[in-house]
């Protein structure tokens, strides 16, 4: 795990004395987060890389996850979905089968923290546990159209919160307390996006058969509808038809995702079109992301719906172009045509990949500029102020707080 | 390099730097009528933050109309005309936050009062104005300098948090009426041309990293390393 001071070379020195300035301030606190999986998934990843910085920081943290089984997960799967707006059939027995495992959770975790800062909706009904400590709801969801039903069921937990956070304005409801805008980040001294030498790249191609006598086009995202891997497999076809070209759509599932499965059947299926498409499930491989992510010509995200979509962010710190959709979080990665491409159908994705394929010069210079921007606005040492800063202003009810 | 000889300050001065959160404050504008009915009643906070976010978002580019509004007008809106008036409001005229906020909701009514067909065009789902505020928390650093000669040094190596917070939200947001430099230089280091040089400048027209290196020329011709 890195320290702090190896942030040093990339972000500053002073970035870094920033940090212990505001972590002086919180040395009293215990700082509690709370999520429902230990691995897999955006929310763990970037806890596994926090909450060790934290306590270098001098600041109490302590990270607990919530046990629930395989209906309960099918439950919140369902929930992730609806709140995505996606349509979904959600039962009585569905909000009842979440309260019983929440009511077990209440019963179990201890929620000690002086902060409590509970991610998603899987722990949400924690806030029941709510003493005098200060409670933070994380939704790392795009709810910006939310099924009603599930919007509504939450409510009954989200106004007992001190303060919710968002990834992105379009997600913001009209809510009875203060909310505020922090993005998730990359780390860029993790396994998944620190410099590899290149024998190491090239291992990880032999390893899975992809030649590099061709270009290669990118999808690495979990198996999940949402994240449209069908539709990357018929751009990709599109775009074929005029560019000899390979796709990789690699990725893993989250514990936290029983539907994952189903959804590799389906893209291996479709997958059977074409030798060139390469489907690679890599459990947790962080170097073999990284790799493959800096093997790619071009690096795609074609999400239906993104919290954020932070493979976004990693293609653009190994300063590749990348296509993506625009939704969720994404258009905060990426400025259309200045720091990527963005599209909005398979047909505007196939124009756009063609477009980098056939211009590699553009395609440097926004892979060079989305890296700039990633480093200003998307590493983690800027999460990591934000999360202190958001953890003071519990205590600071004003716009202008000196401390 | 042309010299004088280094002056201690009567008082010394201490760097602040400034950090910020983004607060969401659930309103959101569709039109330039919701647009300016909205720049009227959020709070000043919101209009700050939307006046200087770029400035703190992009200084690796070279600047930006550091102006939210003129963006999603233009962008948006496709309203090429008024973006370009909300992108020139010269913001560094204004010393405090209510008269900006005046000067910008008066330029859309005005386009609004001579474009009737303009209040007819909508931003498409997803692609409204929502409305952000700023809060900020203004921390005291551990540098502290004496003479110019140390306040170049400092200035070199500083954060641009820092630098913002003593060229921006300090003259604007806190209505010191200028610059903390130039305060400083005038009041305690005695040196009113130099502080009348940095208060001259107009920093929304440099980026951020642009700024400190104007400032570290401008020291650097006064004093002798």
């Amino acid at each position: 795990m890195a320290k702090l001071e190896e942030y040093i070379p990339i972000v500053g020195q002073a970035t870094i004395d920033d940090l212990r300035l505001l972590a002086d301030r919180l040395k009293d606190k215990l700082v509690q987060h709370i999520n429902s999986t230990p691995v897999g998934g955006g929310v763990a990843e970037i806890l596994s890389c926090m909450v060790p910085l934290l306590r270098e920081l001098g600041i109490n943290t302590r990270w607990d996850v919530i046990k629930g089984g395989e209906q309960f997960f099918e439950v919140t799967k369902k929930f992730h979905n609806a709140l995505h707006g996606r349509k979904e059939e959600i039962s009585q027995r569905d909000f009842d089968i979440f309260m019983d495992t929440s009511n077990e959770n209440i019963r179990e975790i201890d929620t000690c923290g002086d902060i409590v800062f509970i991610h998603d909706p899987q722990p949400i009904a924690l806030i029941k546990k709510k003493a005098q400590n200060k409670w933070l709801w994380r939704c790392h969801i795009d709810v910006s159209e939310p099924n009603q039903k599930v919007w509504k069921f939450l409510m009954n937990f989200i106004p007992n919160y001190d303060s919710a956070v968002f990834s992105s304005p379009n997600f913001s409801q009209k809510l009875p307390i203060k909310q505020f805008l922090i993005s998730p980040s990359i780390d860029p001294l993790s396994d998944k996006n620190k410099d590899l030498p290149q024998e190491t790249i090239d291992a990880v191609l032999r390893k899975y058969n992809i030649l590099k006598d061709k270009p290669i086009m990118t999808q690495i995202s979990r198996f999940d509808r949402l994240k449209d891997p069908v539709g990357v497999i018929q751009a990709f076809l599109q775009v074929k038809k005029y560019i000899d070209c390979q796709l990789i759509l690699a990725g893993g599932t989250a514990s936290d995702d029983p539907e994952g499965i189903k959804v590799i059947e389906e893209v291996k299926e479709k997958a059977k079109q074409d030798k060139d498409i390469h489907i690679l499930l890599l459990p947790q491989n962080d170097i073999e992301v990284n790799a493959l992510q800096r093997a790619s010509t071009v690096i795609i995200q074609k999400s239906i719906k993104e919290g954020f979509g932070l493979t976004v962010s990693e293609a653009l710190w190994k300063a590749k172009p990348v296509v993506a959709s625009n939704v969720g979080g994404i258009p905060l990665q990426i400025k259309h045509k200045y720091s990527g491409l963005l599209c909005h159908s398979i047909e505007g994705a196939a124009f756009a990949i063609k477009q980098l394929l056939n211009s590699p010069e553009y395609a440097k210079k926004l892979g060079e500029n989305g890296r700039e921007n990633v480093r200003n606005n998307f590493l983690l040492t800027r999460h990591l102020k934000e999360y202190m800063l958001l953890f003071l202003s519990l205590y600071h009810g004003e716009d202008v707080v000196y401390l | 390099m042309t010299g004088t000889e280094i002056i201690n300050a009567k008082e010394p001065f201490r760097f602040y730097t400034r950090l910020h959160l983004t607060e969401l404050i659930g309103l959101r504008a569709s039109n330039l009528t919701q647009l300016v009915a909205l720049i009227k009643e959020v709070p000043g906070a919101c209009i700050y933050h939307h006046t200087h976010r770029f400035l703190q978002q992009h200084q690796y580019l070279s600047p930006e109309p550091p102006n939210d509004f003129a963006y999603w007008v233009s962008q948006i809106l496709n309203e090429q005309e008024l973006g370009e008036k909300l992108a020139s409001i010269d913001t560094f005229q204004y010393s405090t936050i209510r008269s900006l906020r005046e000067k910008i909701a008066a330029t859309i009514e005005q386009y609004l009062k001579d474009n009737k067909l303009a209040k007819l065009r909508f931003a498409g789902e997803g692609a409204e104005f929502h409305f952000i505020k700023s809060v900020s928390f203004v921390l005291p650093t551990d540098y502290v300098v004496n003479n110019l000669k140390e306040l170049l040094i400092v200035i070199k190596k500083i954060t641009i948090d820092s630098i913002y917070f003593h060229m921006f939200e300090s003259r604007l947001r806190l209505e010191r009426m200028d610059n903390d430099f130039s305060n400083w230089i005038r009041n305690s280091i005695g040196n009113k041309e130099l502080a009348g040089e940095i208060s001259k400048l107009d920093p929304y027209t440099y980026t951020l990293d642009g700024l400190r290196n104007k400032l570290i020329v401008m020291l650097e011709k006064r004093i002798t390393i």
